[in-house]
């Protein structure tokens, strides 16, 4: 079932084109990474889904009703996270999660004791003195102690420990196997490659790539490293192979995906000694994406 | 130890004051414009010796003495147009320099340490105390600046009764008043660990002078010299001209300004000398709700505009009942004064008191509405809106507790009159007279207030504009008569509608009309809220 689906959306600032045609659907139990590099248009995709900004085209629904007319219907099922998580300065940190969990109109008070404690946090004190991991963790006890059916997640972890961003993790998954959807927007891939599902990747208010991570993985070159008993000749010139390196007698290249058989088959006739193969990382797939556009949009094309 | 303390000042007095160039140019060419032209109106209206006697009988009383300072000797006045002008003006410029300088402090200091402005500054190559010591450059030079503007400026004006003595004067007890504050506030922005505390200390310490001013110049001389506003007004600008006060207060700023230095210079960065409390682990039911959480956000300041209201009110209570046997002493003022028979004069006084206590009231109500604004530039009304809370609630929880507070703070003003001049006035003023003078005014506090909500839904880049509205009400009302402004230019400011009780009678017509106003320009606030984008 469909959760979340945004259909070209589309939004301008005066003359400035924040987002071009957006296109994004969010199963439900689905934990869905949504990547890009900053300023590609994340964050405004993410507050026009819950209703601050209006599109200037196209259109958004979340549990089949209107992000911007029906905001706050929508909003008593969502958890939203944001990167930069700003508090009253005055009030204490357990003032603003029991705040947060009433405007959402949740009261588990045992789940909310619990995150405290399992986050480490003291909410005692102002807001004001809190580090920015500590806010983080404010909004983060809220969210997870809502009954929220799409939790949406904008760079959740940024200023949290290694610890904590585990803990995080395991919050996730948790809510994933209560067959909650999540909305993650990232830029630690390591996290999205653990957590998610399915991956869109925006640049420049487009999105440019949108499957599960094998679809995508299929999309790009793995890593390979050999050691043969005779030299390979004129692999340069074999089609999809990249990058060639050679260290003392083993060699490392990049072959792309779609050209694996071919390439194996040619290399195995000078005898294989040593064969070692890396699964393209999330990280590979980003690079290609987040460089120049020139370049990357000749490789996209290529590969499509 | 130089290098230690002050490297790098010269760059950040050149950084400090391009960020505050602005404000400081409004602030100086505001007080000078203001200052000069109401200078060069005096001579058109005490014309000869006449007009100015029987103006310097109004002035030689008590409400006003304690409103604007000891007054002039009878002669002095008729003399000099100077001293009229002087006795008028000059000490509230005062308080408004004195307010430039607490902003500009403030701003520099306490409020760029709490956003963490200064931490990066401090990272870099620079003394400890430089930030500070460039703030302050920035602040004396503005005040000597404003000092010389208005000291050329009144001088050049070439006014019989202002000379050049006495603008230079009256130009550096501004400037040293305006630096008195700034030292203040510098010293509040080491003892408060926000920069919102260190403003409301600094205004309390402003009204707290004010109000020490007031009794003392009423009752007791020896009690005006404890405040700084007490020296300002014993300059005697255009007539004895006396410079100590100048020094005095030149010297008071200096010694609190290195006081202020010496304790910046042994605390840690963030930090405060009084330090900031624990909170409570969980939100109270009231807390929890939008109404709720709006007036605890705003619960210091609405309990400190109350408080203040209240003190000010009770003062001019205070002094209706000398003010009272004053009248009664001098019964050819009445030929002076329009002579409505029906009204005594407290009563007549008691409408202008009104207009400017109802306008002083306004601003915390408008403070109210804005609050808004400022919570969504700082990106905390993401934290409503990406919850199931509707803009209509939140906007309408503003609203509803500026609505309360407006009415608050007017009950307080008419029961600070009421209760304190009922107990030193021979004919005390009507429970239903104070009362009503007070509340007629609360459909022209909407209309501000609604102007606000419309600014803040439909044109939030404009919500500033309102200030400038309230200002130009202010105005009106101090100086509309005075510098006999054309009907058009009364006409828009809303406080102009309202009938003076008890002067005036009620008129039932102009209060709806008002409120439907209100009515009209909030629904327009509430629409375009509803459909503009929240920037954060």
């Amino acid at each position: 079932m469909t959760i979340l689906k945004a259909t070209h959306l589309t939004k301008k600032f005066g003359k400035f084109t924040a987002l071009d045609g957006v296109n994004m659907e969010v199963n439900e139990g689905e934990v869905y990474g949504f990547i890009g590099p900053n300023g590609a248009g994340k964050s405004t995709t993410i507050r026009i889904l819950l209703g601050m900004l209006k599109a200037t085209q196209g259109e958004a629904k979340i549990f089949g009703k209107d992000v911007w007319s029906d905001a706050v219907d929508i909003h008593k099922r969502i958890a939203y996270v944001p990167g930069d998580v700003n508090l009253w300065p005055t009030l204490s940190g357990g003032e603003v999660i029991d705040l947060f969990m009433k405007m959402n109109g949740s009261t588990n008070y045992r789940k909310r004791e619990e995150l405290i404690e399992r986050f480490n946090f003291d909410p005692t004190k102002k807001s004001r003195t809190y580090s920015k991991g500590n806010r983080q963790k404010v909004a983060l006890i809220a969210a997870f102690a809502s009954d929220a059916d799409l939790f949406i997640l904008d760079e959740p972890t940024s200023g949290l420990d290694p610890l904590m961003e585990h803990i995080f993790q395991e919050c996730v998954l948790e809510a994933k196997r209560a067959g909650k959807s999540v909305l993650l927007s990232s830029h630690i891939l390591s996290e999205v490659e653990k957590l998610c599902d399915r991956v869109g990747i925006i640049r420049q208010g487009k999105m440019i790539e949108t499957g599960t991570l094998d679809e995508l993985r299929h999309l790009t070159r793995t890593n390979l490293t050999i050691e043969t008993k005779e030299p390979i000749p004129s692999l340069k010139e074999r089609k999809g192979i990249h990058n060639i390196e050679k260290n003392d007698s083993a060699l490392t290249f990049q072959v792309d995906t779609e050209e694996m058989d071919a390439v194996i088959r040619y290399i195995s006739e000078f005898g294989i000694l040593k064969l070692e193969s890396a699964p393209p990382k999330l990280e590979d797939l980003f690079m290609r994406h987040y460089q120049g556009a020139e370049h990357s949009k000749s490789r996209v094309e290529g590969s499509l | 130890m130089g290098t230690q303390y002050f490297k790098g000042t010269k760059t950040l007095t050149r950084f400090i004051f391009r960020q505050q160039r602005f404000k400081i140019l409004v602030w100086l060419i505001s007080l000078t414009v203001i200052t000069l032209s109401v200078a060069a109106a005096y001579p058109s209206i005490y014309k000869d010796e006449q007009s100015r006697q029987a103006a310097s009988f109004t002035m030689d009383n008590p409400a006003m003495i304690a409103m604007l300072g000891p007054g002039y000797e009878i002669d002095e006045y008729v003399n000099s147009v100077g001293a009229m002008f002087a006795n008028e003006m000059l000490l509230f410029t005062a308080i408004a320099v004195g307010i430039m300088s607490i902003l500009l402090v403030g701003r520099t200091t306490r409020a760029d340490e709490e956003d963490g402005r200064i931490e990066m500054i401090r990272a870099l190559s620079v003394g400890r105390l430089s930030y500070a010591s460039a703030a302050m450059i920035v602040i004396v030079s503005t005040n000597i600046l404003l000092a010389v503007l208005i000291g050329v400026g009144l001088a050049s004006l070439g006014i019989e009764g202002i000379g050049v003595e006495g603008s230079f004067l009256y130009g550096a007890i501004l400037g040293a008043t305006g630096l008195v504050f700034a030292a203040l506030t510098a010293i509040f922005a080491q003892a408060s660990e926000t920069s919102r505390g260190t403003t409301m200390f600094s205004f309390m310490a402003l009204i707290i002078a004010y109000l020490i001013r007031a009794i003392g110049d009423v009752s007791s001389e020896a009690l005006s010299w404890l405040s700084p506003l007490g020296w300002t007004v014993r300059t005697g600008v255009f007539a004895g001209n006396d410079w100590w006060p100048v020094i005095v207060s030149f010297v008071f700023a200096l010694v609190v300004g290195f006081v202020a230095f010496y304790l910046q210079s042994i605390r840690d960065l963030g930090s405060g000398f009084i330090a900031a409390r624990k909170g409570r682990k969980n939100a109270s039911a009231f807390l929890q709700t939008s109404l709720g959480l709006t007036f605890r956000l705003q619960r210091t300041n609405i309990i400190a505009w109350a408080i203040g209201l209240f003190l000010l009110s009770s003062s001019f209570g205070a002094i209706l009942g000398d003010l009272e046997a004053y009248f009664a002493d001098i019964e050819f003022m009445e030929a002076f004064i329009e002579a409505e028979s029906d009204y005594s004069l407290t009563e007549q006084f008691l409408t202008l008191l009104m207009a400017i206590m109802s306008l002083i009231s306004l601003i915390p109500a408008v403070m109210v509405i804005l609050k808004l604004k400022g919570e969504e530039t700082k990106n905390l009304t993401e934290n409503f809106y990406s919850r199931a809370v509707s803009r209509t609630r939140v906007l309408g929880s503003h609203f509803f507790l500026a609505v309360v507070v407006s009415f608050i703070m007017q009950s307080l003003v008419a029961l600070g009159l009421w209760s304190v001049s009922g107990s030193v006035m021979d004919e005390p003023l009507s429970f239903v007279t104070t009362f009503s003078s007070a509340y007629v005014y609360l459909p022209a506090i909407w209309v501000v207030v609604a102007l606000t909500i419309l600014l803040v839904g439909a044109v939030p880049k404009l919500t500033g504009v309102v200030w400038l509205y309230v200002v130009y009400c202010f105005v009106v009302v101090y100086l509309g008569d005075l510098l006999d402004f054309p009907v058009w230019m009364n006409n828009l400011s809303v406080f102009s509608y309202i009938p003076q009780i008890p002067i005036d009678d009620m008129n039932v017509m102009t209060m709806g009309v008002l409120t439907l106003i209100a009515i009209g320009l909030s629904v327009i606030g509430f629409t375009g809220y509803n459909k503009r984008d929240i920037a954060g």
